[in-house]
């Protein structure tokens, strides 16, 4: 049988927002381009985002600007961030909303017929540009559609609409291959027929999202397995400061049907609040210093801040999303949580039914559907769930570059170095759109300089066979087993709240599991067979989980999404530093790197005495890199 | 607590297949999905079907059940009787991959014939200006998840495979509507593509479609009906075409 | 074999799988659809007792009574232009005139989905495999004429207008003097009354009131009166069930009093 072969100037892995903003761009350069989806075309978990998509358009207070959405940014990042990512988010997410609106998104709108814009955690102003609760699935229908115009475009052309550019659903990748230190190409076989294909490209952006199927407790569906973090590992690229992790603070923990689904912010934006078994709004016992001056510390305020924002601090129910995550491990701890380990929030008692409706529709459609719970007349029972990773691939933050391997790039969920030890909610949609861009444009920029380099025969017979290689063996490992094991280790010993002694643990149990994986073997045929696709899923969970334990094993300080038990608070020392991790072929190792110094003109956007809580003393002296 | 319930799955492929009969456990509040896996992860591992997010809203896990188009992730075990056989089967109007999972890819041929949007040719990125009002009813329509159950459950192409290639389904039906709602489409002809390409004439509005939205969206009475009668304006009332031909009524 | 038969579809021999009693709704459509057609058959052919004079009733099925045959008091102001027969044929009023009540309620779009799936089976039922080798819906004559469903509207409306004032003029004594009412009157009111309902929440008065607008931020007042049918509009299955029998009922009253068979009580 002959192999499936096709050649392209860029493949995108991936078909979320960042991969489908990336693959646009590279078309209209005039590139032909590939877009491989691992389920549907459409279906991408970009389609669970309901809040919005952060962009300071100033529509609905004109304070706004990219400073103060920098600003933002930085300190829901706890400075951790790569700056010049904060910055080119900052600057260019208004455009990239624009520009959907262009493509035919039909945002909600504000009295002047401008797109509307909501509050958020973390934003000081209103500044997410949405559709109802149902943002993401407003981006990805967006930007499906305007592929679907550029290739009518291709077929007018050339009477071939997928010409120019094509979607291959149902395909997973499970190389990126290299030929003299260059990208080649991808491997991969189709999951409804288990056959293989080979793409050779000069140039790939992976845009796989997140890892959240590692975890046992995850808002990610099946797909979250972190593909896109282990095959560049594995090319050679590095990953950066993998140990944080945002666990959503409202996810559903009751009833099961519903759980790790997520409640979106927005409940709290309208109203929402978060009380504990005793009744108690805990929320105010959990402002930090840094936050003081900007939430509420009593319920007077805090309420009347719904209705005059202007005069009023927000509630600390919108505190960022790890503070209010560690508040609810906390009150759960402290026994004041469910019996399912929850607390409880609650809109049915601050706002009518009708109007609950009206703003959360599919918030309340789908509790109500999904698990009979009738969200405008009970509260709704919500703990951390595993949401989101910070790190990712270590990008040039200009081009989307991955670090160390020439024509690999990389966009959205899956890259590094945006947000920092926390992301703030809204900014992953503009995240995508910002940065799925410049993946594509870095794309262009490469392939016009560089000319593909064929596939060698070697790289497609070590690829095929290990494809073929869990059918061979005999009575191995289940793959379902090892997976369910691999959760349980990260859930326990790398969750919400870490030490340094379990981490070792975690580490040491995660390379025996590895080494057991190594021995999986598959039931069946290659015909759509979900323990076969699983195996290849399950390597790449453990790299990630690996690279996760060991960032978070290194890093002694509490900050953001990462929590240690035995080193409570940040420590201004560890900020200077990004985990970086590679892979050796056998391991994950991680080393310390410094973090690029702020230059002037983003320093000086800071109070430096807001500055002198997040940087040394020495750092605060220099007043930016330049 | 967990009792046990009986499954009959569709186990095959294209060229053969039948329904299995399978015990399986089911805890209180699961939905008919979670049962599925179980039975993945305990008897059937090779069994193929199609899932994401769980939480009814990407459209993945369309299947019929007890013959009733419908997504396994919003189908409550307790929606059914304590005896009763749950019988689960693929979508029955395209062609079979293998168990519960089809090639749906009718849908996404015809998601590429809808002529695009298209935009005013002089508006610039963040100039555009709509009323609430003005993009509601659009809205309604890209609520849609591409679940494929209204295409599914269309008898016009369900029942006669040979309308399949000069009809569109209520899912792009629908989006044609939305295009010529959408207050800054400016493409003249969708109503006569409706009708002479897409196949609207074939939508005897019997509502199945409305039926089995898992996002209740009205697709007959708001998207379907409308655009029938925005079709007569153009090609069969003889007043209003008069009329038009007199007033050059644009932009109403 | 076609249809969820076809060689490409996965394998299953049953018509369909739903364990609900899916066919108890279309039978009890084409029950009382049926009976209505078999009742207004009847009556339009029967050409009396369609008209008590001294109560100033009038079945809904005779007016406006057009027909030379008709009683003068039955006329709108004695206007008669059919002559009482044609060929031979004692043409009943009713026949001149249900074509326009009849032809709106056969392009109804809620009345197709009913006859459609309990007359012709197109489909039966959701997800219930329909009987037919072929199908090509209203994309052709004569179903295309469907199309014409909107001047069924207007002719409607005429109707409901006539039958109102039919409704109106029962307020009278046997001396012809205002302000009294029978129980006949009440029938004729809730008919019209029905009928109006059914008309205004149609989805062609919806679509000319404010549907067919692009932008309706332009056009506030006709925005106001899209919301109002869009309402209606919800509810129109039952406006159109509650004013057939409506209609039904107030001819089966006016045929009993006429008769003689049941006397009209006099409230006032």
């Amino acid at each position: 049988m002959t192999l499936e072969r096709h050649k392209y100037d860029v493949l995108v892995i991936g078909a979320g927002g960042a991969g489908l903003r990336a693959a646009v761009e590279a078309r209209e350069s005039g590139l032909r381009v590939a877009i491989i989806c691992k389920s549907l075309f459409g279906k991408a978990h970009t389609v669970m985002a309901e809040g919005g998509a952060a962009a300071s358009m100033g529509n609905v207070n004109d304070n706004d600007n990219w400073m103060v959405h920098f600003r933002d940014t930085m300190r829901g990042g706890k400075f951790l961030n790569h700056f010049r990512m904060a910055e080119l988010h900052a600057k260019e997410s208004p455009d990239r909303i624009w520009e959907l609106e262009v493509w035919g998104a039909l945002f909600d709108r504000t009295k002047e017929g401008k797109i509307s814009q909501r509050n958020f955690g973390g934003h000081e102003y209103p500044r997410l540009a949405h559709v109802g609760d149902r943002t993401g699935l407003e981006l990805i229908r967006t930007m499906q559609q305007k592929i679907v115009q550029l290739q009518q475009k291709d077929g007018r052309e050339t009477g071939d609409m997928e010409s120019g550019i094509k979607v291959f659903a149902e395909l997973t990748i499970t190389d990126i291959l290299k030929e003299n230190g260059k990208i080649s190409g991808a491997y991969g076989y189709w999951r409804e027929s288990g056959e293989e294909v080979l793409f050779e490209a000069p140039a790939v952006v992976i845009a796989t999202g997140g890892v959240g199927k590692t975890f046992k407790i995850t808002s990610n569906s099946w797909e979250g397995t972190g593909d896109g973090h282990a095959l560049a590992l594995k090319a050679g690229a590095n990953l950066v400061d993998m140990e944080f992790l945002q666990f959503h603070p409202t996810g559903m923990v009751w009833p099961p049907s519903v759980r790790g689904i997520l409640v979106t912010e927005s409940v709290r934006g309208e109203g929402g609040v978060l009380t504990n078994t005793n009744g108690e709004r805990f929320m105010f016992k959990y402002i930090p210093d840094v936050f003081k001056d900007k939430y509420a510390d009593n319920e007077a305020e805090a309420d009347r801040w719904y209705e005059d924002q202007d005069n009023n601090r927000r509630p600390p129910e919108l505190l960022p999303r790890d503070e209010v995550a560690r508040a609810i491990n906390s009150e759960v701890k402290a026994g004041r949580g469910t019996e399912h380990g929850g607390v409880f929030l609650d809109v049915s008692k601050r706002l009518p039914a009708e109007v609950i409706k009206k703003r959360l529709p599919s918030m309340w459609h789908q509790f109500y559907e999904l698990a009979g719970v009738d969200i405008t007349k009970e509260p709704m029972e919500v703990g951390p769930t595993c949401h989101y990773v910070m790190g990712g691939v270590e990008v040039e933050p200009d081009t989307a570059a991955a670090v160390g391997v020439p024509g690999l790039f990389a966009a959205g969920e899956v890259a590094g170095g945006m947000h920092g030890s926390n992301r703030l909610g809204g900014n992953s949609l503009s995240d995508l759109l910002v940065f799925g861009r410049r993946a594509g444009m870095g794309a262009v920029e490469y392939v016009k300089k560089n000319t593909a380099t064929p596939v060698s025969d070697a790289a497609i017979k070590a690829a095929a066979e290990k494809i073929q290689a869990p059918f061979d063996r005999q009575g191995g490992e289940n793959s379902y087993s090892l997976h369910a094991e691999l959760q349980e280790v990260t859930h326990n010993l790398v969750g919400i709240i870490r030490t340094g002694s379990e981490l070792k643990e975690a580490i040491a149990k995660i390379a025996e599991i590895r080494k057991r994986s190594a021995n999986v073997a598959v039931a069946g045929g290659r015909k759509f067979n979900p323990g076969f696709h699983l195996a290849f899923d399950l390597d790449n969970m453990l790299l990630v989980a690996e690279s996760t334990a060991k960032s978070a094993d290194a890093r002694e300080e509490s900050r953001g999404g990462h929590t240690r038990d035995d080193f409570p608070g940040m420590n201004n020392k560890w900020r200077q530093v990004n985990h970086i991790s590679s892979f050796d072929g056998e391991k994950v190792n991680v080393r310390a790197q410094s973090l690029p110094p702020m230059p002037k003109e983003l320093f000086d956007l800071f109070d430096v005495h807001e500055l002198e809580k997040y940087m040394t003393p020495e750092e605060v002296a220099k007043g930016g890199s330049n | 607590m967990a009792r046990s319930i009986k499954l009959r799955i569709w186990r095959g492929d294209s060229t053969d297949g039948g329904l299995k009969d399978v015990v399986v456990e089911a805890n209180e509040g699961e939905v008919v999905l979670d049962v599925i896996h179980r039975v993945q992860a305990t008897q059937m591992g090779d069994l193929a079907v199609r899932w994401n997010c769980k939480a009814g809203k990407c459209g993945s896990c369309s299947m019929e059940i007890n013959g009733k188009p419908r997504l396994a992730c919003m189908t409550q075990v307790a929606s059914f009787g304590e005896e009763e056989t749950i019988t689960v089967t693929p979508l029955r109007a395209f062609p079979i991959i293998k168990d519960l999972v089809t090639d749906v890819s009718f849908n996404y041929k015809k998601a590429m014939e809808i002529p695009a949007y298209e935009p005013p040719a002089e508006l610039a990125p963040g100039e555009a200006r709509m009323e609430q009002i003005d993009v509601e009813r659009s809205q309604e329509f890209r609520k849609c998840i591409e679940c494929f159950l209204c295409q599914d459950v269309c008898h016009v192409v369900r029942d006669h495979e040979e309308n399949k290639k000069s009809f569109a389904g209520p899912r792009f039906l629908m989006r044609m509507a939305e295009l010529d709602f959408h207050p800054l489409d400016q493409r003249k002809t969708r109503k006569q593509e409706a009708q002479e390409q897409h196949g609207l004439g074939f939508c005897n509005i019997t509502k199945c479609c409305t039926e089995v939205c898992p996002e209740h969206i009205k697709i007959t009475d708001n998207a379907l009906i409308p655009m029938k009668e925005r079709v007569a304006d153009v090609k069969y009332d003889p007043v209003r075409w008069l009329g038009s031909k007199i007033r050059k009524r644009e932009g109403l | 074999m076609s249809g969820v038969f076809s060689p490409t579809r996965a394998k299953i021999k049953e018509r369909t799988l739903r364990t609900d009693k899916w066919w108890l709704q279309p039978l009890l459509t084409f029950g009382v659809l049926f009976s209505f057609v078999i009742y207004a058959t009847f009556r339009a052919f029967e050409n009396k007792n369609y008209f008590v004079e001294e109560s100033h009733l009038i079945s809904p099925f005779y007016s406006p009574c057009l027909s030379e045959s008709c009683e003068p008091a039955a006329t709108i102001g004695g206007w008669t232009p059919f002559s009482a027969e044609i060929f031979n044929f004692a043409l009943s009023p009713a026949l001149i005139i249900l074509i326009f009540p009849l032809g709106f309620r056969m392009t109804c779009y809620y009345y197709r989905k009913a006859y459609y799936r309990s007359f012709w089976f197109s489909p039966p039922a959701c997800g219930v495999a329909e009987p037919h080798e072929k199908y090509t819906g209203e994309t052709r004559l004569p179903l295309l004429g469907q199309n014409i469903h909107r001047y069924f509207f207007y002719a409607g409306l005429v109707f409901n207008v006539i039958l109102t004032y039919d409704a109106i003029i029962s307020f009278r004594n046997k001396e012809g003097e205002w302000g009294h009412m029978t129980l006949g009157s009440l029938v004729l009111v809730l008919s019209s009354a029905l009928l109006w309902f059914y008309s205004l929440s149609c989805h062609t008065c919806r679509h000319t009131v404010g549907g067919r607008l692009k932008h309706f931020s332009k056009h506030p007042v006709r925005y106001k009166l899209w919301t109002t049918v869009s309402v209606l509009n919800t509810k129109h299955q039952q406006f159109a069930w509650f004013s057939l029998a409506a209609v039904a009922f107030a001819d089966i009253y006016v045929r009993q009093v006429a008769s003689g068979a049941w006397s009209n009580p006099i409230f006032f």
